[in-house]
C-alpha cells in the first residue's frame, strides 16, 4: 500500500490564482467535507490489528496506513458517517461527539 | 489570390471553417443548417480539408464530441439550429466553463411548438446565459469572415471562450450573393494552427479534468469566467481592426452604427433586418429626416460602454426583437434598456417585436417604426412594447 500524500494546496488568494477553466493538476482543489461531522471515528491503535477492513470500506478514501504502518484518518475528509467503526470487527474505532 | 463566388450564407460559413483549417468538425445537420454541414463534409470528402468529420446521431453528441476534442487541444467545429441548439444546452455550459475555444454556428430558427423550419431568432435567446460570445451576422460575406474571426477570438489566451455565429435562418442561410473567399496562405498568416492550451489535456502534464467545486470555491470559477467574457470585448474589436488591416473588410467591432452621428431617431438592429433598414435610412435621409441605425453585431459580451457611445445624440431608439420573451417583451430591448441604465444614459426606448417563425420584416414596418418614433420624439403617446405585421387584431 502506497502512501497517499496530497500535493499542497496553492494558495487561492487572487481570482488569477485559480486554474483556468476547471482542469488542474488533481487534488490541487477539492473541497474539504469534515464539516458534515457530528461524530468523528477516532482509532485505538492499542487495539487496531491493521486488518485493513476500515481502509476498505471507507466510502471517501479518507483512512490509509502512515509510515510508520499505524492507521490514520484524515480529519479533512472523513464526512463522520461511522462505517469504519460499525464495520471493525474489535471495535478499535469509537465514534466521538465532535465539539465546536 | 482571394476569389469572388455565388454562395449562400450556409455555403459561405463553410468556407470559412474550410480557410480556418478545423481539426475536428462534428455536427448533425438541421434545416436550415444542413447546407453548411455537408459543405464542410463535401470538402473533407474530396480532401479539399483535412479534418476528422464525425458523423453523430443528436445535436447532444455534437457538443459532448466538439467538447472531446476541443479538451485536447483540436480546433473544433460545429453547427446547429433552434431545436438542436436546445438539446445540446446542456453541453454548451461545459464547454464554457472548461474554457474550450470551440466555434458554433447557429442558424436562428423559430422554436416548437407550433412546429415550424424558418427563421426568428427566439432559439439563441434562451442560451445568452451559457458563457458564449454571441455573435450576429447580418449577410453572408459577414458570416464567412466571422468564422475565421471567431477561431481567432475563441483561442486568444486571454478569452478561452466558445463563440456562438448566428445567422438568420433562410433569409442568411439559404440566400445567394456575392461573397469574397480569402485566399488561404492569407487566412494562415491571419490564424495561424492552434497548439493547444495549458489547461487542456497532454500527456506531460496530468490533470483532473471538469473537477467538481462546491460552495467553497466554484463562485470564484465562475467569476474568473465571467471576468473573461467581458474582456473578451476588447479582443473581439482588437480582432475586427486586424481582420480589416489585412483582408480590407471590418465590421466596427461590436456594434456598428450607420448614419448615426447626428441622428435624434435610432433603430437597433442585429442580424440580415439590418440590411432592410439600411435601405429605410437611406430613403429616410434623402427626404432630409435625421434617422440612423445601430447594429447590435455582439450580445454577449454585451457592449455597454460602445452602446452608450453610439446612441448618444438621439431622442428617441427604437429596438426590433425577432424574439419574445414571453411574459416580457423582447430579450434584446431588455438588455439594452440595462446597459443604458448601467451608462447613466435615460433615452426613451420603445421596443418592435416582429419577424416570429419566419415572417418578413418589411421595409413598410421598419418604415412605420421610424414613423412611430418620430411621433415619440415630438412628444405623442406612443406603445412601449409594439409588435409588426401581424395579421389580425390584438
Amino acid at each position: 500500500m502506497k502512501n497517499f500524500k496530497r500535493v499542497p494546496v496553492p494558495p487561492l488568494n487572487h481570482i488569477n490564482d485559480y486554474p483556468m477553466g476547471s482542469s488542474c493538476e488533481s487534488f490541487h482543489i477539492t473541497d474539504q467535507n469534515s464539516g458534515w461531522r457530528v461524530f468523528m471515528p477516532v482509532i485505538n491503535l492499542d487495539k487496531c490489528v491493521s486488518c485493513y477492513r476500515c481502509y476498505l470500506v471507507c466510502p471517501d478514501g479518507a483512512i490509509h496506513q502512515n509510515e510508520d504502518q499505524k492507521f490514520e484518518i484524515d480529519y479533512d475528509y472523513c464526512k463522520g458517517c461511522g462505517i469504519c467503526a460499525n464495520e471493525c470487527k474489535i471495535n478499535a474505532i469509537n465514534m466521538v461527539k465532535e465539539d465546536k | 489570390m482571394s476569389r469572388n463566388a455565388f454562395l449562400n450564407g450556409d455555403e459561405a460559413v463553410a468556407y470559412g471553417v474550410k480557410l480556418s483549417r478545423p481539426h475536428v468538425v462534428a455536427a448533425y445537420p438541421i434545416t436550415p443548417q444542413t447546407i453548411a454541414v455537408e459543405k464542410i463534409s463535401s470538402f473533407v470528402q474530396n480532401g479539399e480539408l483535412q479534418c476528422e468529420y464525425m458523423h453523430v446521431e443528436s445535436e447532444h453528441s455534437a457538443m459532448a464530441c466538439s467538447i472531446g476534442a476541443s479538451s485536447v487541444g483540436a480546433r473544433t467545429f460545429t453547427a446547429t439550429s433552434s431545436q438542436g441548439l436546445l438539446y445540446m444546452a446542456e453541453c454548451l455550459p461545459y464547454a464554457s466553463g472548461a474554457r474550450l475555444p470551440i466555434v458554433m454556428m447557429n442558424a436562428n430558427r423559430a422554436i416548437a411548438t407550433p412546429w415550424n423550419i424558418y427563421g426568428d431568432q427566439m432559439d439563441v435567446m434562451f442560451l445568452l446565459n451559457a458563457g458564449w460570445v454571441q455573435i450576429f451576422v447580418e449577410d453572408a460575406q459577414e458570416a464567412l469572415d466571422m468564422t475565421i474571426q471567431s477561431f481567432k477570438v475563441a483561442e486568444h489566451k486571454a478569452v478561452m471562450a466558445p463563440v456562438m455565429i448566428n445567422l438568420d435562418g433562410f433569409v442568411l442561410t439559404h440566400t445567394y450573393e456575392k461573397v469574397n473567399i480569402p485566399s488561404q496562405e492569407a487566412v494562415d498568416q491571419f490564424l495561424p494552427a492552434f497548439t493547444g492550451a495549458p489547461h487542456m489535456m497532454n500527456d506531460e502534464t496530468p490533470m483532473s479534468m471538469c473537477i467538481s467545486a462546491g460552495n467553497q470555491h466554484n463562485m470564484e470559477f465562475k467569476l474568473k469566467q465571467h471576468r473573461d467574457l467581458l474582456s473578451a470585448l476588447e479582443i473581439i474589436e482588437s480582432v475586427d481592426r486586424e481582420f480589416e488591416e489585412q483582408f480590407g473588410r471590418g465590421y466596427g467591432g461590436a456594434i456598428e452604427g450607420y448614419k448615426h452621428e447626428d441622428a435624434e431617431i435610432l433603430l437597433i438592429t442585429t442580424g440580415s433586418v439590418t440590411g432592410t433598414a439600411r435601405v429605410v435610412v437611406d430613403q429616410l435621409r434623402s427626404e432630409g429626416k435625421r434617422v440612423g441605425l445601430v447594429k447590435l453585431r455582439v450580445v454577449r459580451p454585451f457592449p455597454v460602454a460602445q452602446l452608450g457611445a453610439t446612441i448618444k445624440n438621439a431622442k428617441v431608439i427604437g429596438v426590433v426583437d425577432k424574439n419574445i420573451s414571453f411574459g416580457y417583451e423582447g430579450t434584446l430591448y431588455t438588455n439594452i434598456n440595462s446597459a443604458l441604465i448601467q451608462s447613466d444614459i435615460k433615452k426613451e426606448t420603445y421596443n418592435f417585436i416582429g419577424g416570429i417563425g419566419g415572417r418578413d420584416i418589411t421595409k413598410e414596418a421598419i418604415l412605420e417604426m421610424y414613423e412611430n418614433l418620430r411621433l415619440a420624439s415630438v412628444g405623442e403617446s406612443i406603445e412601449k412594447v409594439s409588435y409588426y405585421n401581424v395579421r389580425c387584431a390584438l
